[in-house]
C-alpha cells in the first residue's frame, strides 16, 4: 500500500503539509483545483468579454469601435478554443471527460457548462464569424488559385452569392446572433461564477455575488486583452491607432471597471459586516496567505492603478503617444490584476479550512501536467492562434481589396 | 425549411435518438454498480452511524481498519475516517489536532495542562448525508446515493473532476491517487451487505461507533438515538447527516 502514490505528489503533500498552520482536516491538505482551475476561469472571461465589446458595434451601433469588431470576435475564439483544455488537462480521467455530455447529470453545475460552451462556441461564436467573413470568404475564394481556392471554397461553404440581397441578409444574421450572442456570453461566464458561488461547503465562494462578479471582471478583462492586442498590433506594423476607437473602448474600459470595483466592494462589505462564522479565518486567509496577490496585485495594481489611469486619460488632455502608453499600461495591469482575481478565488477558497480552525499552503508545480509551464502554454496558445486566424481570416482584408464593399 | 432539409434532418435525428436510447441505460446503471448479494434488498434499509464521543479513546485502530479494509494509501494526506483531539481551555480557547496523521504515537504522556477543563476525541468519517451535495455537483452521476442511503462513488465512472470533494463540508472526500478518481467512506459496503459491521466499527474497542439501521425496529442506533441527545455536524447546512453524535461539544465543526 505504501509508496503507492507518485514521488512528486508525495513531495508536494509533505511540504503543503508543512505549511499548514492550525487545524485543517487531513483531506485537504491536498490543493485539489489548482493553477489549471485559475487558467481557466481567466481564459473563458476573455472569451465573455471580447465578444460583449464586439457586440457594442453590432447592436448598440456604436461606431466607433468598428475599427476593432473583427479582432474582438477573433479574440473570443482564439481564447474559446482554448478555454476548455485546462479543465481537459486537470481531470483524473481525461479520457472519460465525453461523460459529461452523454451522462450528464441535470443537478450539476459543472456538466450544464459542457453544453453552454458548446452553445457558444457551435452556436454563436462560429457562427457570427462566418456571416461576418462570408462575403470576404467568397472574394479570397474567387482570387486565389489551388489549394488556397479549396481552403477558402470551404470556409466560406461553397456559398458564392456576393449580391446585395444576401449581403443584407448576411448583416441581419450576423446582428441577430449577436443579439442571441450577449445573453449567451453573459450565462458563459456567469455560469463559470455560479460554478464557485453554488458551493456552500466553502463560504470564501458560496456567494449568490459570484456569478455577477465573474460576469464583470469578464468583461473588464476581455476589453483589456483586445485593448492590448490592437495597441501591440499597431506597434509591430509600425501603424497609427485609430484614437476615438481607442478612447471609446477606454471609456468603456472604465465603466465595466467601476462596476466591477463598485460589485467586489459590496461583497467584501457585506462579508464584513455580516460577519458570520467564517469570518475569522477569511480575514487570517486575506491576511496570511492572499495579501499580496489580493490586496496589492488585484487591488492596488490591477483596479485603483488602471482606474485612476483611465480617469487621468479622461481629465487630462494628454497628448496621442501618451494616451497609447497609458491604455497600454493599464490594459496589462487589468489583465494581471484579474488574472490575480481567478488566483484569490480558486486557490484562496482552497487555502483555509472548512473546519474554519486552520490555513493550508499551496506549491505550484513547475514541471508536469498540473504545472507553471503547462498554464504558460495555455496562456500562449490563444496568441498563436489568434497569428493563424489573423493569416486565415485577415480582418481587414475588405478594406485593401475591395474598398468599396467594405462596411 | 423545405421539405427536403426537413427530411435529412429527421433521417439524422432518428440514429442520433437511437444512440442516446442505447446509452439511457448505462446512464442509470447505479445500482449495478453497487455490488450486492443476489437476496440483499437495498429498499428494506436506511444505514447510519452512532458516535458515542464519551467512549472514544483515541486509539486510532479505527482508521488502521479501515486503511486497510478499503485499500486506503498509506500516506497521512488520504482518510476514510479520522480521529480529531479537542482541548477546551478555561479562557474558552480550543486547540484541536488530527492524532490520525502522526507517525507515531507519542512516547511520553504530555505534561498536565492545568489550563485545559476537557478533553475528548471525536471520530470523522462520511456523514453519508440524506442531502448530499457532493451527489449534487457531480458532473456525470458517478457518486450517488443508494436506496439504503450510503453514497458511493462509481470509480469506473469517475471522470476525476473533484467538484464533490470541493462541494464536502467536512472533508470526507479525496482524490485516490492510484485510481485518480474521488474516493470516500462508504461505511463498507461491501460488509454490511453481507450482514457485517464496518471494519472500523468491528474493531473499536469501546464500542464508541455504533453502526445499524434507521429503519430497523430493535436496531442499536434506533436506541442509540432514542437514550441520547443527538447533534450532527453543521446542521446550517441542510445536508442531514446519518451519522450521529451522542452528547457532542458546540465547538465541534
Amino acid at each position: 500500500m505504501s509508496g503507492a502514490i507518485p514521488q512528486s505528489l508525495h513531495e508536494q503533500l509533505s511540504h503543503q503539509l508543512s505549511q499548514v498552520v492550525g487545524f485543517i482536516y487531513p483531506n485537504e491538505v491536498e490543493t485539489q483545483w489548482a493553477i489549471l482551475i485559475v487558467v481557466y476561469p481567466y481564459l473563458t472571461g476573455i472569451v465573455a468579454g471580447a465578444f460583449i465589446l464586439a457586440s457594442l458595434v453590432k447592436v448598440f451601433n456604436v461606431v466607433e469601435v468598428q475599427p476593432i469588431y473583427r479582432l474582438a470576435l477573433l479574440t473570443a475564439l482564439a481564447f474559446m478554443l482554448v478555454a476548455g483544455m485546462p479543465l481537459q488537462l486537470h481531470l483524473g480521467h481525461p479520457e472519460r471527460a465525453y461523460e459529461i455530455f452523454f451522462t450528464p447529470q441535470p443537478t450539476s453545475a459543472m456538466a450544464m457548462f459542457g453544453f453552454v460552451y458548446l452553445w457558444y462556441l457551435l452556436g454563436i461564436l462560429l457562427i457570427e464569424i462566418w456571416f461576418e467573413y462570408r462575403h470576404q470568404l467568397v472574394l479570397m475564394a474567387q482570387r486565389s488559385r489551388g489549394l488556397m481556392k479549396g481552403v477558402y471554397g470551404a470556409l466560406s461553404l461553397f456559398s458564392k452569392d456576393v449580391s446585395a440581397e444576401a449581403l443584407a441578409f448576411d448583416h441581419k444574421a450576423s446582428k441577430i446572433i449577436t443579439i442571441i450572442g450577449i445573453p449567451s456570453a453573459f450565462l458563459l461566464h456567469g455560469y463559470v461564477g455560479f460554478i464557485f458561488g453554488s458551493v456552500k461547503a466553502n463560504p470564501w465562494w458560496g456567494s449568490v455575488l459570484m456569478p455577477i462578479v465573474f460576469l464583470m471582471s469578464a468583461i473588464v478583462s476581455g476589453i483589456a486583452m483586445v485593448m492590448f492586442i490592437y495597441i501591440l498590433l499597431s506597434l509591430l506594423r509600425n501603424e497609427r491607432l485609430d484614437m476615438r476607437c481607442l478612447d471609446k473602448v477606454g471609456l468603456f474600459l472604465l465603466v465595466a471597471i467601476i462596476v466591477d470595483f463598485a460589485l467586489e466592494a459590496l461583497d467584501y462589505i457585506h462579508r464584513i459586516y455580516q460577519s458570520e462564522e467564517s469570518i475569522g479565518i477569511l480575514t487570517e486567509l486575506v491576511a496570511a496567505r492572499l495579501f499580496t496577490s489580493l490586496v496589492i496585485v488585484q487591488l492596488l495594481l490591477g483596479m485603483l492603478v488602471p482606474l485612476l489611469i483611465l480617469v487621468l486619460v479622461r481629465i487630462v488632455n494628454f497628448n496621442e503617444e501618451l494616451r497609447k502608453l497609458l491604455y497600454f499600461s493599464a490594459s496589462v495591469l487589468i489583465l494581471l490584476g484579474i488574472f490575480s482575481m481567478r488566483w484569490n478565488v480558486v486557490i484562496g477558497g482552497q487555502l483555509y479550512s472548512k473546519s474554519f480552525r486552520g490555513l493550508m499552503a499551496y506549491k505550484m508545480e513547475i514541471t508536469g501536467i498540473e504545472s507553471l509551464v503547462t498554464a504558460l502554454a495555455l496562456l500562449a496558445l490563444p496568441f498563436i492562434i489568434l497569428i493563424v486566424l489573423f493569416r486565415v481570416l485577415p480582418p481587414r482584408w475588405m478594406e485593401k481589396n475591395a474598398p468599396a464593399a467594405a462596411h | 425549411m423545405n421539405k427536403r432539409e426537413f427530411l435529412k434532418d429527421a433521417i439524422l435525428f432518428f440514429p442520433a435518438a437511437a444512440t442516446l436510447q442505447a446509452l439511457a441505460p448505462t446512464a442509470e446503471g447505479k445500482a449495478e454498480s453497487a455490488k450486492t448479494p443476489p437476496d440483499y434488498d437495498a429498499t428494506r434499509h436506511w444505514y447510519g452511524m452512532g458516535i458515542d464521543v464519551d467512549k472514544c479513546i483515541g486509539c486510532n485502530r479505527c482508521v488502521e481498519a479501515c486503511k486497510a479494509e478499503n485499500d486506503v494509501p498509506d500516506e497521512p494526506f488520504f482518510f476514510r475516517t479520522w480521529i480529531e483531539r479537542y482541548q477546551i481551555r478555561q479562557n474558552g480557547e480550543t486547540t484541536v489536532e488530527c492524532i490520525s496523521t502522526r507517525a507515531a504515537p507519542p512516547e511520553q504522556a504530555e505534561p498536565e495542562d492545568p489550563t485545559v477543563v476537557r478533553t475528548f476525541f471525536v471520530p470523522k468519517l462520511c456523514n453519508q448525508c440524506a442531502h448530499p451535495p457532493c451527489v449534487q455537483v457531480c458532473p456525470v452521476g458517478a457518486t450517488f446515493q443508494t436506496q439504503d442511503g450510503v453514497v458511493l462513488v462509481d470509480a469506473e465512472r469517475c471522470i476525476g473532476c473533484r467538484y464533490c470533494i470541493q462541494a464536502c463540508p467536512y472533508g470526507a472526500r479525496y482524490l485516490n491517487p492510484k485510481t485518480r478518481t474521488a474516493d470516500k467512506c462508504t461505511f463498507c459496503y461491501h460488509r454490511i451487505t453481507e450482514g457485517l459491521l464496518p471494519a472500523c466499527v468491528e474493531v473499536c474497542p469501546t464500542e464508541a461507533r455504533i453502526f445499524g439501521d434507521l429503519k430497523g425496529r430493535a436496531d442499536r442506533l434506533v436506541r442509540f438515538h432514542r437514550v441520547n441527545p443527538i447533534s450532527v455536524l453543521k446542521p446550517d447546512l441542510n445536508t442531514e447527516p446519518k451519522v450521529l453524535y451522542a452528547r457532542l461539544d458546540g465547538e465541534v465543526r
